[in-house]
């Protein structure tokens, strides 16, 4: 198979050293889901609630 | 990487009464628990079967708008429309998505599914919820359609079978929760996890907030059909409802992002361009995608126009990006590997020479390419506050989903289903050809009834109606001739679709009971091999940087001429309707 030259896959992305804060949120599947669950939570399902809520009543 | 060894290989657990029983791949090499294998198999064959429950009922609704033919009279066209909408939305979609949850945690971390009692217990549930469902719309009394808005009631059967369902379908994310902390703490990888598994994550977490929302609603809802609550306010309903019914959609778009890449790796051996770039994407999903649940409320008045446009413009735009980002790096990693693998000429030769007999192969591409183009352009178009007037509740609605969910999803989780039965089943592909050619004709027909749709509801025919020539109208109104035309073209269109999923149907069927058998001491191959390095590109973390894509380059600058010269063309039609002269 005639290969490209780029053959040297697979980055070494674990290289030693520390791990960038990065990459530590992104491992974190617990802190993923309080961002993502929390975030629209807030801004779609509270604030919207907040707004419908103050609605004036027709009487 | 052959030899098979079925045996128990013991691993110590947290609970020494259950020993994990694993086999070896043959062709991937890939660590398989048992259990995760058995739930793996009965959530794809739940699904299969109410795809094509649901589907059959998606005919029978396109050939009654399909003014000549006109099949079902109201009272069962407003029945098989809301069965069509749980059955392929719901069902198909979450029972598929399950299977997927648990492949791309315990199958691909090579892991044992954590406690598989309660995973058998969730799909119980969900079986029992989606069984009810049926009943309760087919009795008759719960012709709610999909959104089941207030003040029409549904039994309250109805209800009660979604709360199942759904209950059911969280324990599932949270055994998939369970069986990536029980890989980590086993070491059953090093580092980060694949990023076919961070899709499925992303997919996850979504669930969670979807689930979340439709609990918050459907139990008052209940409630109130039981006559235990006086009122369920629309508005409040359908904000929250939305929560649920939007975000269940961005469970889908993530899983099948995750399903692209699963199969680029598997078929072509392709790599992630960057496991960062991509990785960033898929939080933009997590972060900002269900803000968009805002887009159904645009023309709700009570909700002010701050809230509707934080939702769905600034920061969705944000989410939108995740998925351009995936437009590029999905066929930029196939094209990365297919130059690998020795097909470097021109700017095509990757994509001409790419396994298009491979159904996995054909059906992921034609997924990718239709999502984007039908799905997601109309999505953007739709999804902006004010160019949503223009379509708001036509058949245009319908038309851009079928894009999204049918040409996108559904094409995906068919082509996945062709690995999984080899893999998963260990039964081969009962019939090749009819493989080969089904992606490309469900394509053809999903693509064409989400055209269609969009093409009639742009000439002003509404959604979820009966009758389109409005014969019992007090004031006689017309539609433009070309109007019919669509809906004509939309019927012939899904039977093309229709006959694509039976072949699906069938073939996967017949293969999983009579197929070639490859397990045991076998040693056939694969009729639709995999890549050599299929297991290493799929199950771990890693990339491949390249920058020469210039066949990537070429395509996604098509998209773009065509998403601005579609976006502009809604707003100069939009200017036509409002003269500020
Ligand atoms: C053979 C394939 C299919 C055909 C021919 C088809 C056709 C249709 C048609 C004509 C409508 C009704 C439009 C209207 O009058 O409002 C519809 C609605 C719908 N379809 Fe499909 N469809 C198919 C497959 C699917 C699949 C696979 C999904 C989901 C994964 C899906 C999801 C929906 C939903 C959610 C609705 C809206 C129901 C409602 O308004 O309550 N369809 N479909
Ligand atoms: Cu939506």
């Amino acid at each position: 198979m005639a290969n490209d030259g780029d053959t040297a896959s697979s980055t070494p992305e674990a290289a030693p050293g520390p791990i960038p804060v990065m990459q530590q949120v992104l491992d974190s599947p617990f802190l993923l889901l309080f961002l993502g669950v929390t975030l629209p939570t807030v801004l779609y399902l509270i604030w919207g609630v907040m707004e419908i809520i103050s609605v004036p009543l027709a009487d | 990487m052959t030899a098979i060894d079925a045996g128990a290989i013991g691993v110590a657990g947290e609970a020494p009464a259950r020993v994990a029983k694993y086999r070896t791949c043959r062709f991937t090499g890939l660590r398989i628990e048992a259990q995760a294998e058995a739930l793996i198999k009965v959530n794809a064959v739940a699904a299969v079967v109410f795809l094509a429950i649901g589907g059959l009922f998606g005919l029978l609704v396109a050939l009654t708008r399909w003014q000549a033919v006109h099949l079902l009279g109201a009272e069962w066209f407003y029945l098989v429309l809301t069965a069509h909408g749980a059955n392929v939305l719901l069902f198909w979609i979450i029972f598929f998505e399950i299977a997927v949850l648990y492949f791309a945690s315990a199958v691909l971390l090579g892991a044992r599914l954590a406690a598989p009692r309660m995973a058998w217990l969730g799909f119980v549930l969900m079986v029992a919820g989606a069984l009810m469902a049926n009943y309760a719309v087919l009795e008759g009394n719960s012709s709610v359609m999909f959104t089941s808005y207030p003040p029409m009631m549904a039994s309250p059967w109805f209800y009660l079978s979604l709360i199942l369902f759904a209950v059911g379908a969280l324990v599932g994310v949270a055994v998939f929760f369970g069986t990536l902390m029980v890989a980590r703490q086993e070491k059953t990888y090093d580092g980060s996890i694949p990023l076919v598994t961070f899709g499925a994550l992303t997919a996850a977490i979504i669930a969670v907030f979807t689930i979340a929302s439709g609990a918050i609603i459907l139990i008052p809802t209940l409630l109130w059909s039981l006559g235990f609550v006086s009122n369920i306010d629309s508005l409040m309903y359908k904000l929250v409802w939305w929560g649920m019914g939007h975000s269940s959609q961005q469970i889908n778009v993530s899983a099948h992002v995750a399903i692209w890449y699963a199969i680029g790796a598997m078929v072509l051996g392709a790599r992630p361009l960057s496991e960062k770039v991509s990785r960033m994407a898929f939080l933009m999903y997590i972060l900002f995608l269900q803000l968009a649940s805002a887009h159904h409320l645009l023309a709700e008045p009570g909700l002010s126009s701050q809230w509707k446009i934080v939702n769905t413009s600034y920061m969705m735009y944000l989410a939108v990006m995740g998925s351009m980002i995936h437009g590029l790096t999905v066929p930029g990693a196939i094209e990365a590997a297919q130059r690998r693998n020795g097909f470097t000429r021109g700017a095509f030769e990757w994509l001409r020479k790419a396994p298009w007999c491979n159904p996995a192969f054909s059906g992921m591409f034609l997924s990718l390419v239709m999502f984007g183009f039908i799905g997601g352009i109309s999505g953007v178009v739709l999804g902006t506050e004010q160019l949503n007037v223009l379509m708001h509740n036509t058949l245009y609605v319908p038309g851009h989903f079928h894009g999204t969910v049918v040409a996108g999803t559904t094409l995906a989780f068919m082509a996945m289903t062709y690995l999984v039965v080899p893999l998963i089943f260990q039964r081969d592909i009962l019939w090749p050809r009819m493989a080969t050619w089904q992606p490309v004709l469900f394509g053809i027909g999903a693509g064409g009834i989400s055209m269609f749709m969009m093409g009639a509801g742009t000439l002003g025919v509404a959604r979820r109606h009966w009758d389109t020539t409005f014969t019992d109208a007090p004031h006689a109104f017309e539609h433009a001739p070309g109007a019919f035309l669509m809906l004509g073209l939309n019927g012939i269109f899904a039977v093309i679709a229709a006959i694509g999923g039976i072949m699906f149907v069938v073939n996967v069927v017949a293969s999983i009971l009579v197929g070639p058998k490859l397990g045991g001491a076998q040693t056939r191959p694969l009729t639709f091999p995999l890549h050599q390095q299929a297991a290493e590109a799929a199950s771990t973390y890693g990339s491949h940087a390249t920058v020469k894509l210039p066949g990537t380059i070429i395509l996604v600058g098509l998209f773009f001429s065509a998403f601005v010269l579609y976006y502009f063309v809604n707003w100069k039609y939009l200017s036509e309707l409002w003269l500020f002269r």
